[in-house]
């Protein structure tokens, strides 16, 4: 096939290629500059200002959106005024923020990047687990402080290595922290709707826990790396906390809304568990008042979990790839069906 | 001993007569005057395998707080001023980098253990190469010269003891040699590091940042300039701190102390 007519590297002429609605370009939420060349090499950018300014013109050229920061936000009117729309193509891996039911309804394809966000995040639940059992944002506030005079011996943090982590959600993410701390000679358990394989379980050296309930006694850090649904939504309440160790620390890469916030607070506050590590909570931010702000057993992250140049590159790339496949009716690499 | 108190000098050991042994808690032994020592016929032991799971979790604690820049993270999540969270906020990928290991002895290889798990390439410069099977097994890359090892590493992690042939080990030259897009991470002592030419190698962005457990001294001055760098992370040298390598390192010395005063052989003796 001649290299022009192969669609990955059709690159059309302007007015001949697909539209792709965005929130906008740069700034606090948008598409971040760098990745405007890419998508404009298969897509005529529409901005929702553009759109918004001039519909008529534009709703017939619109065939795809692509969201970022989970915007631009996806409701029956907008859906209705896109009569060519053919798939959502979402920036990241949760999809909680969109009505999949809806978007279905309209015969519109919803797709993610599972992919490019997997490393990244479990690198960051890592990074939250090591930092919040050696105390290290405690620790550079004491090496930089001006009343600082000498360094307390009896300053001590947990081991990681050989201590219990407990996963909540083995996906793709969850197993790659599982390879991770296998590493540190940690002891897994993990609990998911469906076991695991037997060889994925032994090359990570897990154990499955059918009851949550077992994972929560027995671990040293429970980290949550579910997905957002209905049936995990506050899963983490006052009944599982009180399940944890008294020593455990409670570390979420998931969503906000997965945790019982108000449960969390009263266990932090009386020593339920010992610590939490969050990067994500609900609403993102807090309210600058939140109790979760003011506890000194809690590290709380600005949910930067794929936020690296190489994920974020990754994430625009996976969602290009999706777009262009369901345009090109070929087989699309991440759809999300909802259940 | 512990974290270097008391001082073992000329006076205190001509004071102790019947002083058969010092046991310090730790790997280093970089405080003590070991020929001054030795000449008294007094033994020291030191706790080498008590504190390397934890050193080697706190090489790899700092390499990814300074990339995913989770210090900042924190204070951006709970600044009175922070209203939204800005999308073009990154940090640098963990997975799939470089990592370059000076020092691959006890604690090195640790590291080196848990940075393959992250995929990382990992090169490696030592006084000796290490055997094939354990270069295999962490996929491990012996680098002769240093300069290759500098050239080529996004992370460059100091996991040396303090010895005259260590001491400014990484100076204005080697910060040189690193990538302008690469981070320093000390976990070895502080004196391994020529601090000034650190100071001024991040001032003028020749290195990314730093993250060191350690410094000279330790607590730095409080007018110290790399506590006034935006680019640096630094920790209050608890590479050890956990209530578990610290009472093992309670039990090794005591052991230690005991077979001494029992005239058995010394476990960990130096």
């Amino acid at each position: 096939m001649p290299q022009w007519r192969d669609p990955a590297n059709h690159v059309m002429a302007k007015q001949e290629q697909p539209g792709l609605l965005i929130h906008e370009i740069g700034g606090v939420d948008g598409v971040l500059e760098g990745h405007v060349e890419l998508l404009k090499k298969h897509f005529h950018l529409i901005t929702m200002k553009e759109f918004l300014e001039n519909k008529k013109r534009l709703n017939e050229k619109i065939r795809s959106v692509f969201i970022h920061e989970c915007k631009p936000v996806i409701d029956r009117e907008l859906l209705q005024s896109l009569p060519h729309l053919k798939v959502i193509a979402n920036s990241g891996v949760g999809v909680d923020h969109l009505d999949l039911k809806l978007i279905a309804s309209f015969g519109i394809k919803v797709t993610n990047t599972p992919h490019a966000v997997s490393d990244s995040t479990a690198d960051i639940g890592m990074a939250l687990m090591l930092a919040s059992a050696r105390r290290l944002v405690e620790g550079c506030q004491i090496s930089v402080s001006p009343q600082t005079e000498h360094f307390a011996a009896d300053w001590l943090g947990d081991e990681v290595t050989g201590a219990t982590l407990g996963i909540i959600g083995m996906g793709s993410i969850g197993y790659k922290v599982a390879k991770r701390a296998k590493a540190f000679e940690m002891k897994i358990l993990y609990h998911n709707r469906n076991q695991r394989k037997e060889e994925e379980e032994k090359a990570v050296g897990a154990c499955y826990c059918e009851k949550m309930e077992d994972l929560l006694q027995q671990s040293d850090f429970v980290m949550l790396v579910v997905n957002l649904t209905p049936q995990t939504f506050r899963f983490i309440g006052k009944r599982e906390l009180e399940l944890m160790k008294p020593s455990a620390t409670l570390i979420n890469i998931s969503r906000g809304a997965v945790v019982d916030q108000d449960a969390l607070v009263e266990a932090l506050q009386n020593g339920t568990i010992k610590a939490a590590a969050l990067d994500v909570t609900y609403p993102e931010p807090l309210p600058r008042d939140h109790s979760l702000l003011k506890l000194k057993n809690i590290i709380i992250t600005p949910h930067i979990g794929t936020a690296t140049v190489q994920a974020t590159r990754k994430m625009t790339e996976e969602a290009v790839a999706n777009i262009l496949a369901v345009l090109n009716g070929l087989t699309i690499p991440s759809e999300v069906i909802p259940i | 001993m512990w974290w270097n108190k008391p001082v073992a000098n000329q006076e205190l050991l001509s004071s102790l007569p019947n002083l058969k042994v010092i046991a310090t808690g730790g790997a280093g032994v970089d405080h003590l005057d070991l020929k001054l020592i030795s000449s008294f016929g007094v033994k020291v032991a030191n706790t080498p395998f008590a504190v390397s799971n934890a050193t080697a979790d706190m090489g790899m604690a700092l390499m990814l707080a300074s990339a995913r820049r989770i210090v900042e993270g924190c204070q951006i999540a709970v600044s009175p001023n922070t209203e939204y969270f800005a999308a073009d906020w990154m940090g640098d990928e963990v997975t799939g980098a470089t990592l370059g290991i000076i020092g691959m002895g006890r604690i090195g290889y640790k590291v080196a253990q848990r940075a393959k798990a992250f995929e990382m390439k990992i090169l490696y410069h030592n006084r000796s190469q290490r055997k094939e099977e354990e270069e295999q097994a962490v996929g491990a890359i012996y680098c002769k010269n240093i300069d290759d090892l500098l050239l080529q590493s996004d992370f460059v992690m100091l996991c040396v003891n303090l010895t005259p042939q260590t001491e400014k080990l990484i100076g204005k030259k080697e910060l040189e040699m690193m990538k302008p897009t690469a981070t320093l991470i000390n976990i070895s002592r502080g004196l391994v590091v020529d601090q000034d030419a650190l100071v001024e190698a991040l001032q003028n962005g020749v290195i990314k940042a730093a993250a060191l457990d350690v410094t000279y001294p330790e607590p730095l001055p409080r007018n110290h300039p790399l506590l006034t760098l935006k680019n640096i992370i630094i920790t209050p040298h608890v590479g050890g701190s956990t209530t578990k390598s610290c009472r093992l390192m309670m039990e090794n010395m005591v052991e230690s102390i005991l077979a001494t005063l029992n005239g058995l052989p010394i476990p960990n003796e130096v």
